[in-house]
């Protein structure tokens, strides 16, 4: 990371807790559901940024997560459901059109992508640790910018696929690359497997991009990631990594 | 006042154990970092305390094991929410590495290999509250959890225990580090929930 040039994230204005209300909602897979609410005076966020969602129950006990943004122009988030979570199930399976939670935010100043930004970008995401990159790749198209972009997912199956018509959906100057790492789909010509040095070799154009590289995902998937890319010759000043743990729900 | 989630009822924790508001419990040790793991061999590690006066004290690797150790057992508390209880470390008390610094600063700027940093005023260094610690559990620290050697702050947030700890400047103002730059509070105590600037 750099030690100097530190993106200013957020202005010294107090984060307050808002009254967020779930206007929509979606299944991506069987364990993950995106969530779209409205949240009076939202002062904007960028891609990467993340919120703190609060939950209280009846008799004020409370507990707090965070939550990556899916996307630059609403308040949305995907939450997987972790069975021995506390947040996620009810986020998942309870929340209802029209119930209110809180939260505050936007967070995070570090890993975002701002849409004037011209290097290339390469982003790898492991399972769930693919919205932030997907709020980075839908500014991307929101703003017409013309940075070339590739996307590495890493993910269990293609049932686990999020976002699956939207990325399944071409978009120039956007390469997009599915690592099955348990089940593929007939025929596919990659076995299943974790991300290797060899498919960063043939899939992250690193060579002949010398890109800026956002990596997320779950603890293991980044540390593993992150170690391909220094080992590959990828400044690490240039690689900015979020992880999520196996407590985030 | 907070509203109620309706259908939310939570999880209480089932030991009773006091912790800082908005905090949850874990088992295992998640990872915070902003970048990938930077590998130090102790050979080429050095730690540097340096004065407001520009003094340099210096630290080997040797020299830092050889000097008197304490094994701390505290709870640690970090800003992304998980709070872990009674970890066990070892390592050299601030107040032993201080003890031979001539200095009249009130700040200090931890500094780490790979870039990191981060501010503390210099009496949360002191009287028993701050360690560079090299041994985690009984073992090696991981890379991953700021090995060779960290430092431990565990009354402020987890973010102020810089990783891959290269040195310490003394410094006469206060001067934001890495996440402090990036909107999060200057000081960070948990028990009064110091997360972001103005809270």
């Amino acid at each position: 990371m750099a030690g100097t040039a530190v993106p200013r994230g957020l202005t010294s204005r107090p984060l307050v807790w808002r009254v967020a209300r779930l206007a929509a909602e979606r299944w991506e897979t069987p364990t993950a559901r995106t969530l779209t609410f409205d949240v009076p005076n939202w002062p904007g966020h960028l891609p990467g940024q993340h919120v703190d969602v609060r939950l209280t129950a009846p008799d004020g006990y409370s507990t707090q997560r965070s939550y990556s943004l899916a996307r630059p122009d609403r308040v949305e988030l995907t939450v997987e459901r972790l069975d021995d979570g506390e947040v996620s199930p009810y986020l998942v399976d309870i929340l209802a059109v029209g119930d209110e939670i809180e939260l505050r935010g936007p967070v995070g100043g570090w890993f975002v992508w701002r849409p004037t930004g011209r290097r290339p970008v390469l982003l790898l995401a492991g399972g769930s640790g693919i919205v932030p990159l997907m709020a980075m790749i839908r500014a991307r198209r929101e703003e017409s910018s013309g940075t070339p972009f590739r996307l590495l997912y890493s993910v269990r199956s293609p049932a686990d696929v999020y976002y699956k018509d939207e990325l399944g959906h071409p978009e120039p100057g956007l390469d997009v690359t599915c690592l099955f790492t348990r089940e593929t789909p007939e025929g596919w010509p990659r076995p299943p497997g974790r991300l290797t040095a060899s498919d960063l070799s043939r899939r992250a154009g690193l060579a002949d991009s010398d890109p800026d590289c956002f990596v997320c995902g779950p603890t293991g998937f980044v540390e593993a990631a992150a170690n391909l890319l220094v080992a590959h010759g990828q400044d690490p000043q240039r690689i900015k990594t979020e992880r999520f743990g196996p407590t985030g729900g | 006042m907070a509203i109620v989630s309706r259908g939310f009822h939570g999880r209480r924790q089932e030991s009773g154990a006091q912790l800082p508001p908005g905090q949850y419990l874990v088992k295992d040790f998640p990872v915070l970092s902003a970048g990938p793991t930077p590998r130090i061999p102790t050979a080429e590690w050095e730690f540097t305390i340096t004065t407001e006066m520009g003094q340099d004290h210096r630290w080997s690797w040797e020299e830092m094991l050889d000097l008197p150790h304490e094994t701390p057992t505290v709870d640690i508390h970090c800003v992304t929410k998980w709070s872990k209880l009674g970890t066990n470390w070892q390592g050299v008390s601030l107040d032993t590495l201080l003890s031979e610094v001539d200095t009249t600063a009130g700040y200090a700027l931890a500094y780490s290999y790979g870039g990191y940093s981060t501010n503390l005023p210099l009496q949360d260094l002191l009287d028993g509250q701050a360690w560079v610690v090299y041994r985690y559990e009984g073992g090696d620290i991981p890379p991953e959890h700021g090995g060779p050697a960290r430092l431990l702050v565990p009354h402020l947030y987890f973010w102020k225990s810089a990783k891959w700890l290269r040195g310490i400047r003394l410094l006469e103002r206060n001067e934001p580090g890495f996440w402090e730059t990036a909107g999060y509070h200057d000081y960070g105590d948990p028990w009064r929930e110091q997360r972001y600037q103005g809270d």
